[in-house]
């Protein structure tokens, strides 16, 4: 594309496509701001980004060559008297480390392509006549109706149109999935660097609707919590509907539990007296069972044996108040992959006039000395933007983040399996499986395995997200659990597990590390923290909505967006089809890898 | 400000909907006319069914054009062939549905779903199940779609196992469901009857059973208390699934039998008593004007085929034949012919319930229900205990508690006046505030209620045919409709009432208060005057 010049002044420039830096530059624009939202990366969402199956592969490349050698070029000619420079570093420098990539698929077809080929659409025809389909075709409507917003019909439709690829679970005889076929149909993963929910009632969902950004986007629900216990995955009743059905719980149990559940949503005086004991001790005075309080601390509250009483009260109160908002679970998926969501931020930016570029850096910052005040910026290609406000990516500032922090990883694995961890009546069910600390691993693992109908992930195959503290590298510290959760070549019995045939292990900075704030940065220089080891979005968001109000105190934090019928258009403003397209264009970038797209800004 | 979108202010919004409304409503109305006098012309054409459609498609409670509309299609049915109609149906089957997203509860719509569901040529059962299952993945609870999705199923076969599966999944998904666990109580009785020769056979050997029994088998009975179970644990103040287990551990409405015969020589009387209330006729005249003579009397009873015989030997002055309580198991007949280990182990574990929620009013209830069922005489003390505790925790209903307890504390003086086989009815300071199975005491001849809080003797006191003495000292009695007709009746002691109205004299000892002049038999006297003499 040719280089164009962007306009040489703007309100905020935002540096960094994660989530909080997304949601300011949506929050920005929205009241009016001149927002310039630039990315070094080729794709949105840095850390939080989704890659189909080839990208990734093409992620893991790039991370294992190391970053391109910086030219250190000269910018002091832009700059005035009383400006110095701050110099910003690549983001990818040291935020992910210790790639590993396992691959257990063949890797070619065991017969000719081709023929492979015909057999399995040939399979799925008669699969189509004969009466099991029907039982499947209702499962997928059910697992459609579970959803609880709003249900485009685009996913049938994908299923649909392409028959031939999704028959793989439903044969009798299944066909291994080999690594060629999963370079074919790389296209049908969406796989998210992080691995996160979003609380029915948790601060995202309100963000969503509140600024109308729900219309960007649609999501699943959870279908259950498991839980793995003394080596065995168990399904966590946590809804009135599951303890009720729950087959594990006696009716006393269930009763217990159901009154625990009820009882503390609302706070009481006995919650104060176990102030300074662990949340593990208050469980066992209720009178529940171990069964019960291994649930409450682990798959509810999701917290450690060593919580405080009051965290770990806040935390089932947060769960509990999130059930049943949208169906059975608290939880909800994006579907197409986490790495949606940013994005959508970033597409209402665009749609009130913030512009954006990817591949494009800020060099450097220009400082007013005497005012320690951030005047521009010296973007990749040397221009210089004036900007009264500078809000980054914390990777950005490189080696200043990390001298004054000890660096905390969190260790990721994610693998392509064949097949559910648990099988239940429908093959498509989103499952969050809490491993409790010393189960398997030091710390505690969260694992969210995806099926096809989330569109992360090929018909045919889960996708298994897993995430933990570190302790030492993510093969070092997960590849003992996959080995027994799942059938690798190194699990010991055999069993019905199901088989890996791809994963991924890789450590990435922890995000939750206290940020750089007043280290000597200008004081209109915002950071934002990349993806932390938490559940749910809550610390991103509140983030953003701190930086928005240091940068515009008077103005509301993302306001409804009006509806398109409800905007005036004059003759200078854009036509409701300039709208649509600008929010169009935002979302085509990222296919097209586009460095510059000037948006329509008066 | 720069840059920034401009948007309407909500004045102008308001404006434009009120403009876009008001244009709206022109047009309805307007169309609405149109079909009013069409119709009023009798005019049955596409243009009429083309209006009724636009005004139903914003409005599907227009009761008044679903009736034009099926005017017109009846009168289509006439000139138009089978498979033009069956277009015509089905078109008429996609509107419905149109109209169902606008107002799921719609009476209008529903009912014209199942009028032209059954009229459709060629009828697709299997679509109308599929849109009844996804209208109840919405709301679960529409008895609209519950009501035309029986009348699917009916009329297209599915067979009852598949329904009761509907029926688990449904129950699974949410079980504060009354329409489902209903369903469930009309399949099991189809699915799993109950078989004759493990059922105890119902008192009444002279009636024979119905075609159709009402009572599921042991084995699946022992599944569903133990689902329903799960409910009540799971939820204890969800009523319906209380209300479904009252259902399984209930049995069938008493049949309709001639439960006691009453011969009383000197009165040439005969007075009959009936399970349930029935209409009567005259005894027929000169039935019993002999005075010495043996009668035998049979008395049929040609509603529910049943009879039953009383001998009247020389020289006795009265007789009778009756079903007792004690030999019925009458009063717990509300509860249950399930077997007693059945029973008591239901009522363990709702005991074992109490103990988690003690101030539960739905599992106390039931509690007292198993225990009546079981052994109402040996629980009475707890079963009071029971009552005062409900009465505290659902004071709304108190007054239900008292009468409820009232009722069973009657069933036990019946039980003990028959075991000691007299015909003195005692019931006293044991704050009775109604009187009932006032049929059981026809033979009774002295009867005493003191000192409890009752506020009325009801016509139905009428029921006791032979009482001599009636004793009701201390209540709150304000009327007294039912001694009117107590054509034996010869001592009445009211002491200490709020009686106010007495409209008519009757003849009888009567005491109203202590000191009081006492009245001889035969004397006439006006209770009114004499009331207000004493007050």
């Amino acid at each position: 594309m040719a280089a164009e010049d962007l306009p040489s002044e703007f309100d905020v420039v935002i540096l960094g496509t994660g989530l909080a830096e997304s949601v300011v530059a949506a929050a920005c624009s929205r009241v009016g701001q001149r927002v310039l939202h630039l990315d070094r990366r080729s794709y949105y969402a840095a850390n939080w980004a989704s890659f189909t199956f080839n990208a990734l592969l093409t992620w893991i490349q790039e991370q294992q060559e190391g970053p391109q050698p910086e030219q250190g070029k000269d910018w002091s000619s832009l700059l005035n008297d009383g400006e110095e420079l701050i110099h910003l570093s690549n983001p990818d420098l040291d935020s992910i480390t210790n790639i590993q990539v396992v691959s257990y698929a063949s890797e070619e077809d065991e017969e000719v392509p081709d023929t492979a080929k015909e057999e399995t659409s040939a399979n799925s025809q008669l699969e189509v006549e004969s009466a099991g389909s029907r039982e499947e075709k209702s499962a997928e409507e059910e697992s459609a109706e579970a959803e609880g917003t709003n249900t485009k019909g685009e996913e049938t439709e994908v299923d649909q149109s392409h028959p031939g690829a999704s028959s793989g679970p439903s044969e009798p005889t299944r066909k291994k999935i080999s690594y060629a076929q999963l370079v074919k149909e790389g296209r049908r993963f969406n796989i998210d660097l992080v691995s996160k929910l979003l609380f029915s009632r948790g601060s995202l969902v309100d963000l969503l609707i509140r600024s109308n950004v729900s219309r960007y986007t649609e999501f699943k629900n959870v279908t259950r919590i498991l839980t793995y216990r003394h080596g065995n995955l168990q399904q966590v009743p946590c809804s009135r509907a599951d303890v009720f059905a729950s087959r594990q719980l006696s009716v006393v149990e269930k009763r217990k539990l159901m009154r625990f559940l009820t009882s503390c949503i609302e706070e009481t005086e006995m919650d104060h007296a176990y102030s300074s004991q662990p949340y593990s001790k208050y469980l066992q005075d209720q009178q529940l069972g171990e069964n019960l309080q291994h649930f409450l601390l682990h798959s509810i509250a999701m917290v450690t044996e060593d919580t405080p009483t009051e965290a770990g009260l806040a935390s089932t109160r947060h769960f509990l108040r999130s059930l049943g908002r949208y169906g059975n679970s608290p939880f909800l998926f994006p579907v197409y992959g986490l790495g949606e969501i940013p994005q959508c931020f970033c597409r209402m930016s665009a749609v009130f006039g913030g512009i954006y570029c990817l591949r494009h850096s800020v060099s450097c910052l220009i400082v007013d000395r005497d005012a320690n005040r951030c005047k521009a910026v010296i973007d990749s290609r040397g221009q210089r933007i004036s900007c009264s406000h500078f809000v980054v990516e914390d990777g950005y500032l490189g080696s200043r983040s990390s001298v004054t922090t000890p660096t905390r990883l969190l260790s990721r694995a994610i693998l392509i399996t064949d097949s559910s961890v648990l099988p239940g009546d429908s093959e498509q069910q989103v499952s969050m499986v809490t491993i409790p600390p010393g189960e398997v691993c030091q710390s505690a693992v969260k694992m969210v395995e995806l099926c096809s109908s989330t569109m992360t992930c090929m018909p045919g195959t889960y996708l298994v997200h897993l995430t933990c503290q570190s302790v030492g590298s993510a093969f070092e510290d997960l590849s003992q659990l996959v080995t027994k959760m799942f059938q690798t070549p190194e699990s010991q019995e055999p069993g019905g597990r199901p088989t890996v045939l791809w994963s991924l292990y890789f450590n990435m900075a922890d995000g939750s590390v206290p940020g750089v704030e007043g280290q000597g940065l200008p004081s209109n220089v915002h950071v934002c923290s990349g993806p932390e080891g938490s559940l749910d979005h809550e610390h991103s968001i509140k983030q953003a909505e701190l930086i928005f109000q240091r940068i515009l105190p008077e103005e509301e934090f993302c306001p409804p967006a009006p509806n398109p019928e409800d905007i005036i258009y004059d003759g200078e403003s854009p036509t409701p089809s300039a709208e649509e397209d600008s929010g169009k264009e935002a979302g085509q970038q990222e296919e097209s890898g586009g460095d510059l797209n000037p948006q329509l800004d008066e | 400000m720069h840059g920034r979108v401009k948007v309407k202010t909500t004045a102008q919004q308001e404006e434009e909907k009120r403009k876009e409304r008001e244009k709206k409503l022109k047009i309805y109305v307007a169309a609405r006319d149109a079909c009013f006098s069409k119709r009023k012309e009798g005019v049955c054409d596409d243009e009429a069914l083309q209006l009724t459609q636009q005004l139903l498609s914003s409005n599907p409670d227009f009761a008044t054009l679903w009736n034009y509309r099926r005017e017109i299609l009846m009168h289509l049915e006439t000139v138009k062939d089978r498979d033009e109609m069956q277009n015509i149906y089905e078109a008429e089957l996609s509107f419905l549905e149109a109209c169902l997203k606008v107002n799921p509860k719609s009476y209008g719509s529903w009912h014209h779903r199942g009028w032209v569901s059954a009229r459709l040529p060629r009828p697709d059962w299997a679509r109308e199940l599929s849109l009844c299952d996804r209208c109840l993945s919405l709301d679960d609870r529409n008895f609209h779609c519950w009501d035309y999705r029986r009348m699917v199923v009916k009329v297209s076969g599915v067979p009852v196992d598949q329904e009761l599966e509907f029926s688990d999944r449904l129950i699974g998904s949410n079980f504060s469901n009354y329409s489902s666990w209903h369903y469930r109580s009309t399949l099991l009785p189809l699915l799993h009857p109950q078989t004759p020769e493990a059922g105890q056979e119902p008192p009444h050997a002279s009636s024979p059973r119905g075609p159709q029994s009402h009572r599921v088998c042991e084995e699946q009975l022992l599944k569903e208390y133990e689902l329903v179970q799960n409910a009540f644990f799971t939820d204890p103040n969800d009523q319906s699934a209380w209300f479904y287990y009252r259902w399984l551990l209930g049995r069938a409405e008493r049949e309709e039998t001639v439960s006691c015969v009453y011969v009383s020589r000197e009165d040439e009387r005969v007075a009959v008593a009936f399970s349930r209330p029935v209409n009567i006729c005259d005894l027929p005249p000169g039935t019993i004007n002999d005075v010495a003579n043996e009668h035998n009397l049979t008395v049929h009873w040609t509603g529910s085929h049943t009879h039953r015989d009383c001998a009247l030997y020389t020289g006795r002055v009265e007789s009778w034949c009756r079903d007792t309580a004690t030999d019925q198991e009458l009063f717990r007949s509300e509860l249950s012919v399930e077997k007693t280990s059945v029973l008591q182990s239901e009522l363990q574990s709702v005991k074992q319930l109490q103990e988690l929620e003690p101030l539960n009013k739905w599992c106390l209830l039931t509690i007292i229900l198993l225990m009546r069922a079981l052994d109402p005489l040996g629980y009475e003390k707890e079963t009071l205990a029971h009552f005062q505790t409900l009465k505290q925790v659902d004071s709304m209903r108190s007054e239900y508690y008292s009468d409820l307890c009232s009722k069973f504390m009657i069933e036990n003086t019946i039980l003990k006046m028959e075991y000691a086989e007299v015909r003195v009815f005692s019931i006293t300071d044991r704050n009775l505030t109604s009187l009932c199975h006032l049929d059981q005491l026809l033979l009774v001849t002295h009867i005493n209620l003191s000192s409890n809080r009752l506020q009325r003797l009801p016509p139905q006191f009428a029921m006791l045919q032979c009482l001599e003495v009636l004793e009701a000292d201390n209540n709150f009695l304000e009327n007294l409709e039912g001694v009117y007709h107590l054509p034996r009746l010869q001592e009445v002691s009211l002491k200490n009432n709020s009686i106010l109205s007495c409209r008519c004299s009757f003849r009888a000892q009567i005491s109203v208060s202590s000191g009081t002049p006492v009245l001889g038999i035969g004397s006439f006297c006006d209770l009114c005057s004499y009331l207000a003499a004493y007050k």
